[in-house]
Parts: C-alpha cells; sequence; structure tokens
C-alpha cells in the first residue's frame, strides 16, 4: 500500500483525466481525502453516477403536482426531496400541503399501500441498474398481494449508454473508476465493449480508500490499453447477477432517457413494460430539463467538463444549505461532496 | 391505565396522577411541598439551562425518554464547568398515552438523576389531543465552583482533543429500532457526573468541554474552530467507533462524525495535562473507550482538518442539511 501511495504521489508521466462514475466513489474519495493524495497529473473528475443528481426537473415537478392530487401520497428517498423541480422541490410541496413519505426501504412502500387501499401511493422510482431489482421486486410482492394503489414513478437509468455518451461527446477520459455497485448487478464484462471502443482501460472499484487507491493505480498503470480489470472480486462476477437480471428484464425494457444536462440518450433507461403500464404513474415523456438558476453548472459538471470549483455558484449562491442544482443536494452528489470534504481547496 | 384530557384539567385527576407518579417516584421533600416554585439554598454564581425531549421511539435499548431528559440538561450544566443540582420537569402527554409508561418513565428518571446527583424539585403537566404520545422538557440549575472558567474561546494551539468514547451509539440505536432492524447496539446515554468531576478535581486545566450530541463531533468541533479561531486537527484512526457502528453506517452511508450521541463528550485540555486527563477518563464510568483524537493548530484557519486512515487529509465541515428527526 506505502508503495502505491507512493507511485500515486509521485508520478510524472502524461497527464491523465480518471473518472469515478458512481456516486459513492465521490463520496469515499472526499471522505478519505484521496485527491490530496495524488500527483498534480492525475485528475479526478466525477461522472454521472448520482441518480438524484441526473434527474431531470419535469420528473420533480410531475412529483410534486402528484404530491399535490388528492388521496396521492408520494413515496421517496430523502434525497430526492430537496431537489428543486422548475418551481418547487417536494419539500416545498410538502409545507404546502402536498403528501410526501421518507422512507427507508422501498419494502415500506407495501406496508403504506396496504394499510390505506383507499389512497394511492406513489414511488419515485430512481436509480441505476443497482437499484431496477429491488423496483422488480417490489413489483412482484405488490402483483401477489394485489395492490392495485402503489404505483411507481420511474426514472431508472442504465451506466453503459451514459458512458459511451461521456466518451464520445466530451472525450478526454483516460480511464474509469467503475462502479462496483452496479457490477455486482450487472457483471464486470458489461464495460468490455465501451474499454475496446476507445481504447482506455476500466478498473471495478470496491468502496474502501484503499480499495479506490488500488483501483486508480490499476488505471495509470493501464493507461492507453483497453481492458477490463475487476478488483472487486468479492462481490463482483465477470457475468453479474442473473436473478436480479431476469427480475429486471421482466417488468421493464430499455428506453431513451433524459440526463440532467446531456438530453436524452437513446437506450439509456429502463421503462415498465406495456403489460405492467397499471403501474406507471405517468413517467413517459418527462424529458425537459430547466435548471432553475440559469448560471447553474450541474450540467457540465456530471460530464465532467467542468468540476464544481469552477461554477460561479459554487460556494457562493450554491451551498449545501442553499443548493441551487441537484449535485449540491445529495451526499453522492459532486458538489456537495466537493464542498464538504475541501476538495475544491486542493 | 390511559391518558385522557382529564388528566390535564388541573383538577382531581391531575392531582391524582402527579401525586401518584411524580411525586411518589421522585422522592424529594422540596418537590412534595407543591409550591408554585420551589424553594432551594443558593449559590453566587449559577449555570441555567434547559431542553426538551421529543425522542421516538420511548423506550429504546440503553435507555428510554427518561434517562435521556435528565442526562441532557445534567450534561448541559457540566459542560459550563457546573455541578448540577437541581431540575424542573414539565410533561406533554397526549391523550392515550399509558400510564404504565408513565411509570417507568418516571421511575428511570428518579434512578438516572441519583446517578447524576441531581434532585427533580418542581413540575407541571399539560394534556393534549392527539394518539399517544410524550414529551419532556426539563430545565437545570448548577452551581460553579469559584474560579471556573471554561469555553471553547479558550481553546490554544498545542491543546489536546479527548473524545470520551465511541461515536455513534445512541444514533444507531434509535435508528436500528425506526428501521426495524435487529441488532445489538445500544444508545450511550449517561450522566457525565463521575467524569467531568474527575477531570477538574484531578487538576486537570480543561480550555473547554462540550458533549457531542445532535450534529455530531464534526458539528462541535467546527463551533469549537471558529469560538477559538484556531484549527481543529483530527486522526481519524484514533477516533473510537464500535465495528457494529462502522457496519451499520457502511451500510446506511452514514458517517458517524455526524451521528448524535447522548453520553459523550469532547475535552480540549493543556498538552502536558493530556496523558492525566485521559487516565482519568478511562478510569471514571462511561470513559474506557476515551482517546486523544488530535490536537488544536495554529490560528487563523476556522476549521476542521481530519488526516484519514488511508493517509489524506480532507475539511470536516458542519452538518448540513437534516439530520435524524425526534434523536432526543
Amino acid at each position: 500500500m506505502t508503495d502505491i501511495r507512493t507511485y500515486l504521489k509521485n508520478y510524472d508521466g502524461p497527464e491523465l483525466r480518471l473518472m469515478e462514475v458512481c456516486g459513492t466513489h465521490t463520496a469515499q474519495i472526499s471522505r478519505c481525502g484521496i485527491a490530496r493524495m495524488l500527483s498534480p497529473a492525475i485528475r479526478l473528475i466525477s461522472g454521472p453516477g448520482c441518480p438524484v443528481c441526473v434527474t431531470v426537473t419535469s420528473y420533480i415537478d410531475r412529483l410534486v403536482a402528484l404530491s399535490l392530487q388528492p388521496d396521492t401520497t408520494v413515496l421517496t428517498f430523502g434525497d430526492l426531496l430537496r431537489v428543486r423541480g422548475s418551481r418547487s422541490s417536494l419539500n416545498d410541496a410538502k409545507a404546502a400541503g402536498g403528501r410526501v413519505r421518507m422512507l427507508y426501504s422501498p419494502l415500506d412502500a407495501l406496508r403504506a399501500a396496504a394499510g390505506e387501499k383507499d389512497k394511492c401511493f406513489v414511488f419515485a422510482a430512481v436509480g441505476f441498474e443497482t437499484t431496477a431489482p429491488v423496483y422488480a421486486m417490489l413489483l412482484e410482492e405488490a402483483e401477489e398481494a394485489g395492490l392495485e394503489n402503489l404505483k411507481v414513478l420511474t426514472s431508472l437509468k442504465t451506466m453503459p449508454p451514459v458512458i459511451d455518451w461521456i466518451c464520445k461527446n466530451q472525450g478526454g477520459v483516460d480511464g474509469f473508476l467503475a462502479p462496483g455497485h452496479v457490477s455486482v448487478v450487472t457483471g464486470s464484462r458489461i464495460f468490455e465493449p465501451l474499454s475496446q471502443k476507445y481504447g482506455i482501460p476500466f478498473v471495478v472499484s470496491g468502496f474502501t480508500g484503499e480499495e479506490i487507491l488500488a483501483s486508480l493505480y490499476a488505471l495509470v498503470r493501464r493507461r492507453g490499453k483497453a481492458g477490463v480489470l475487476n478488483l472487486y472480486p468479492s462481490a463482483v462476477t465477470e457475468g453479474g447477477n442473473a436473478a436480479a437480471q431476469k427480475a429486471v428484464e421482466r417488468y421493464f425494457a430499455p428506453c431513451g432517457a433524459a440526463w440532467r444536462g446531456m438530453g436524452v440518450i437513446p437506450g439509456s433507461g429502463l421503462a415498465l413494460r406495456e403489460e405492467y403500464a397499471r403501474f406507471d404513474a405517468g413517467s413517459l415523456g418527462l424529458d425537459d430539463d430547466r435548471s432553475l438558476n440559469p448560471e447553474c453548472r450541474c450540467a457540465q459538471v456530471l460530464t465532467g467538463v467542468v468540476s464544481p470549483a469552477e461554477c460561479p455558484l459554487f460556494g457562493g449562491a450554491c451551498t449545501p444549505r442553499t443548493p441551487q442544482g441537484a449535485c449540491m443536494v445529495s451526499q453522492e452528489g459532486s458538489c456537495y461532496n466537493y464542498f464538504i470534504g475541501g476538495r475544491a481547496a486542493q | 391505565m390511559k391518558i385522557t384530557m382529564a388528566h390535564g384539567s388541573g383538577g382531581k385527576a391531575t392531582a391524582e396522577l402527579i401525586s401518584e407518579i411524580f411525586e411518589k417516584t421522585f422522592d424529594d421533600p422540596v418537590l412534595s411541598q407543591m409550591g408554585d416554585s420551589a424553594v432551594v439554598p443558593g449559590a453566587a454564581k449559577i449555570a441555567v439551562t434547559t431542553d426538551s425531549f421529543v425522542v421516538s421511539p420511548l423506550f429504546f435499548p440503553g435507555g428510554d425518554i427518561g434517562r435521556l431528559c435528565v442526562c441532557g440538561t445534567v450534561n448541559d450544566l457540566l459542560m459550563s464547568g457546573a455541578e448540577p443540582r437541581y431540575l424542573t420537569c414539565g410533561f406533554i402527554l397526549e391523550e392515550g398515552a399509558e400510564t404504565g409508561d408513565l411509570r417507568k418513565i418516571a421511575a428511570s428518571m428518579a434512578a438516572t438523576a441519583g446517578e447524576a446527583g441531581v434532585r427533580i424539585v418542581a413540575g407541571d403537566t399539560k394534556v393534549v389531543e392527539g394518539s399517544g404520545g410524550l414529551y419532556i422538557n426539563t430545565a437545570g440549575v448548577g452551581f460553579l465552583r469559584g474560579g471556573t472558567q471554561i469555553g471553547p474561546d479558550r481553546c490554544r494551539e498545542g491543546d489536546a482533543i479527548l473524545l470520551s468514547g465511541n461515536l455513534g451509539d445512541h444514533h444507531a440505536a434509535i435508528l436500528s429500532r425506526r428501521m426495524g432492524i435487529e441488532n445489538t447496539i445500544r444508545s450511550d446515554c449517561a450522566p457525565l457526573t463521575e467524569m467531568v468531576g474527575g477531570l477538574l478535581r484531578g487538576g486537570v486545566e480543561v480550555h473547554a468541554m462540550r458533549d457531542v450530541t445532535r450534529g455530531g463531533l464534526g458539528t462541535v468541533l467546527n463551533e469549537f474552530a471558529e469560538a477559538s479561531g484556531c484549527r481543529m486537527e483530527l486522526d481519524e484512526g484514533k477516533i473510537p467507533v464500535s465495528a457494529q457502528v462502522k457496519g451499520f453506517c457502511g451500510i446506511l452511508g452514514l458517517d458517524p462524525l455526524y451521528m448524535g450521541n447522548e453520553g459523550k463528550m469532547i475535552a480540549v485540555v493543556a498538552p502536558q495535562d493530556a496523558p492525566g486527563a485521559l487516565a482519568l477518563m478511562r478510569k471514571s464510568r462511561y470513559g474506557e473507550n476515551a482517546s486523544v483524537i488530535g490536537r488544536v493548530g495554529p490560528r487563523g484557519e476556522r476549521l476542521v482538518l481530519l488526516k484519514t486512515t488511508v493517509g489524506g487529509t480532507r475539511v470536516v465541515g458542519p452538518l448540513y442539511g437534516e439530520g435524524l428527526p425526534r434523536i432526543c
């Protein structure tokens, strides 16, 4: 480990831009102070791997509208509450009399719906390949229990198409710290075509500080070469979790999805299959993406074009207390972590 | 028996409730006078504080709202260098609350007050509509020893920062109960009377003390940095967190630095007194895992800097956004 630290600190090869696409990696990199342990020639950039951050405003607007409808309750995870849509956030809606309930587990949604069958419950289903199986399981249980009053508003996204989009449209990424949690479900093999196509290394990483350092070391050593290395073998296999993949496939099919700042990327989302449309609370066509503050640079931050500190609002008008964009709201957001971890100071 | 609106009427039902549960359980001659206010012997300088307790659930592993409402106020008095002497308690009961629960809570308050060396000398009870909830306010009075000068503005470069034990136990215990997660994590809820008494009587030059409650260690030390104008330097590897709480935090994405505690304190002491202070803390009740977690850095940067276990450094900001609601 000492050798790895020394190597990363003293690296003096060509300048490298390495992207972590997973929000949990972003948070851990900040938490461990990793950015300051690297040579100035290694630049870490945060990608679009925080599900809350990539959610577009029209999706929030739809949730806000649903919460204000009679006999309807919106169920959501905590981070989404403070993200502003084009006018207000779910927290604002709650203060205005909207029904919004924060959950810790999607399965709590089953209890809520079973408890009040005359009311409608809408679960805000955001997430990546990691969380999609949980929603599939939720729908399976809702079906079995015959619950007609539980619906989902989906904004589910998949990683490979957005990584492809970034490489094609932004370029300049010399290697990817591939998302560990996503890979548990998809398998590490899923990144092979992208690695070959762009001739850059992918390393699947675990989540401890040491695991991230080891993965960065592997990326630097493999610079300029294609190939996927799995450094999280305790949880990730080449083929992934077949049962989870099957559950997702049963309920969801690929669709175009809107990403904050990137627009609609074909095939980058998961939508309910037609035969399960009765569970849908109106998820289609929520593509509109308008930041509340026109100066907010979330879009460029998410694609690694600018670092959070380069946004004119960062640390001034936009802080975790007064977030302007989603990246400052979520605990996995790039801006939040730069701010909290003092990563901007490096 | 369930609490009804009649118990808050101020009439016979109220009187019965008070004498049956509170007067009997707290058993104090000043309280039993049932005057409009308690008359107690005075001192030259007193410390006064108040705190309200709305924790949910009322009973949790390691404690209950009764123990909590005594510890919270007692610890606040202790941290200003005062010796806690008297408490008052105000109960707000929702219709439907169980008198059996109230009895248990009162017993827990009496036991904790006994342990902490304070007397409960005045109280009030109100009943409101609702669904069986129960809230308690306690106020406390403490006497200051002559010459006690303690405050975060007195932190000086080179001072040692001591933490009295593992972080996050209370927060994790409450959250586990609410989420229905089974584990053996217990709240650390405790009065720190013995520990603080030991430090002050043991001749340690204490510059600042604070109990590490809502907002967690990160928030407390940012307040110290702000008040003293000094940088606070921490060593992550020295900050004690139990393996179980560490695992719990890992799963839920929580940071122990921002988790609430109810029986932990920070003491900033003169550098030469650090070994002695640590020994005193470890010897006292609830202090067996105490640790020197860092030092006060130079004046100038009012921030908290953490050296991480992997060898990096990062700034620890205060808690932003919402912590866990109804934790105390």
